[in-house]
């Protein structure tokens, strides 16, 4: 068992940040995200990754990271939304967008939900309804009922 | 949920990883995009003393498109599986498919082969594997063999692997001119998974000349539609024709109960699936 609990280095390139930890095995990548580097932005919701609250960028692609080991993201460069629009900078058109489209109520599902939103943005410049409705469907919102989720993000392809 | 304490290694390569599995077959899981075994380990269902890391070996990767075939690393994600272009050229059926697959995160993680090795019997791929006559290529410290993905599922998240094998590469030959694939799936509304998913081909000269399907969700393991495909090839691909075939194999399949669907339902759902299948070929 000794053995077993044995740690490994881990560095990532967080927020731009290049740090170091020293992880046991078994460490999920959300427990590093929220409790070593304190970046509570990142939820934990369903655990079991269904509902898309711990979504992250790892190198560029939307992931839950309650679903990755920290030990797997040895190298990975990953951003959070902490690192989307960092304290004192501009909100991210994403994030604006869901502002002025009211397309949050209380929040939750919101850090989760702009990852994803980013994701399929890039792959997809122009989706209609249907593609959003897609891209967003591993983030669960208890709340808005998506109209309003849809809505910013399709005011976001109308701007080009 | 926090998984019992484990031991980690990341393999360099395929050989790397063979020789790991092989100190001690039992206790050892590999882990690609993680997105079961995590989930599963988290739940403490499965309590492997070492987990070998496979999602960095460059071999087990990609997609190649030659002349006569199509290879796939084992490792190559869903999204992958999505995006491809040249592989969307020869088989729109790998979009088709991907696209039906969790969601896109998971599809970011999650990989073919881990799907395939799992052999959950809703899995989206086995069907598809089957269809396209897919072989798994297996390796291990003994040396590599074949297996037609016909027999490489055996039962409910069991496979031909035996301990210390790896699925390497997945071959499928390439479709004679004229076959054309789809599939299709009842959405478990839950999970997402096939409560019954077919992916069929056929190949149309005045009369279906070749026909091949594989289904999923419906039995302990995806499995040929045998039944289905013997009575059409030779006959027209008429509406008649089709609605017989699938009310024969749903007849002749033994499927799977469970809270969520009784084994007369999911019976009825091959006939149904099977034909639609059928249909938006013919
Ligand atoms: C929310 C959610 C929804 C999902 N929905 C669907 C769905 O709709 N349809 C569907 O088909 N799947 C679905 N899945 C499963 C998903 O596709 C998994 O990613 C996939 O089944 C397993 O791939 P993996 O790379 O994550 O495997 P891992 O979790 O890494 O491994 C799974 C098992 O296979 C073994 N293994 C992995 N790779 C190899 C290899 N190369 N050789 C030998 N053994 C190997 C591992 O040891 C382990 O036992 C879903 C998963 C989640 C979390
Ligand atoms: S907390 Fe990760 S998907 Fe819900
Ligand atoms: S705003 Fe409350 S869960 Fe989405």
């Amino acid at each position: 068992m000794a053995e077993a609990e044995k740690r490994h280095p881990v560095t990532i390139e967080i927020n731009g940040t290049r740090r170091t930890f020293e992880v046991e095995s078994r460490k999920l990548l959300v427990h590093l995200i929220r409790d070593d580097l304190g970046l509570t932005g990142t939820h934990i919701g369903c655990d079991t990754s269904q509902c898309g609250a711990c979504t992250v960028e790892v190198d560029g692609l939307a992931t839950k990271s309650c679903t990755v080991l920290a030990v797997m993201a040895d190298g990975a460069s990953i951003t959070t939304i902490e690192g989307v629009s960092p304290a004192g900078s501009a909100l991210d058109p994403v994030q604006t967008a869901f502002h002025e489209h009211h397309a949050l109520q209380c929040g939750f599902c919101t850090p989760g939900m702009i990852m994803s939103a980013r994701q399929l943005l890039r792959a997809h410049p122009d989706p209609g309804h249907d593609d959003i409705r897609h891209g967003i469907a591993g983030n669960i919102c208890r709340c808005t009922g998506y109209q309003n989720i849809v809505r910013a993000i399709e005011s976001l392809v109308a701007k080009g | 949920m926090i998984p019992a304490a484990f031991d980690y290694v990341r393999a360099g390569s395929l050989a790397e990883a063979m020789n790991l599995l092989q100190r001690d077959p039992e206790g050892t899981k590999l882990v690609a995009g993680g997105h079961t075994l995590i989930p599963t380990l988290k739940l403490r269902l499965a309590s492997p003393a070492l987990l070998v890391d496979i999602r960095g070996i460059a071999e087990m990767k990609g997609i190649q498109v030659s002349e006569n075939s199509i290879s796939i690393g084992a490792l190559t994600t869903h999204a992958e599986l999505l995006v491809s272009e040249p592989l969307h050229q020869v088989l729109p059926i790998f979009r088709q498919a991907a696209n039906l697959i969790a969601d896109p995160q998971v599809r970011n993680r999650g990989t073919i082969g881990g799907s395939l090795a799992n052999a959950d019997p809703a899995a989206d791929w086995p069907a598809v594997m089957i269809a396209l006559k897919a072989e798994l290529e297996i390796a291990s410290v003994n040396g590599s063999r074949r297996v037609a993905a016909t027999d490489f599922f055996v039962d409910i998240f069991s496979t031909a692997l035996e301990p210390g094998e790896v699925l390497a590469t997945i071959h499928i030959p390439r479709p004679a001119t004229g076959m054309r694939f789809t599939y299709r799936k009842i959405r478990h509304p839950a999970s997402g998974y096939a409560v019954v998913g077919v992916a069929a081909g056929v190949a149309v000269t005045g009369v279906a000349a070749d026909v091949s399907i594989g289904v999923t969700g419906a039995a302990s393991h995806a499995f040929p539609a045998d039944v289905a495909a013997k009575f059409l090839v030779g006959k027209p691909l008429s509406r008649e024709n089709i609605e017989e075939a699938a009310r024969l194999q749903s007849a002749a399949t033994e499927c799977l109960s469970d809270r969520y669907a009784s084994a007369e339902y999911r019976a009825s759902l091959v006939r149904t699936e099977t034909r639609r299948a059928l249909l938006a070929l013919a």
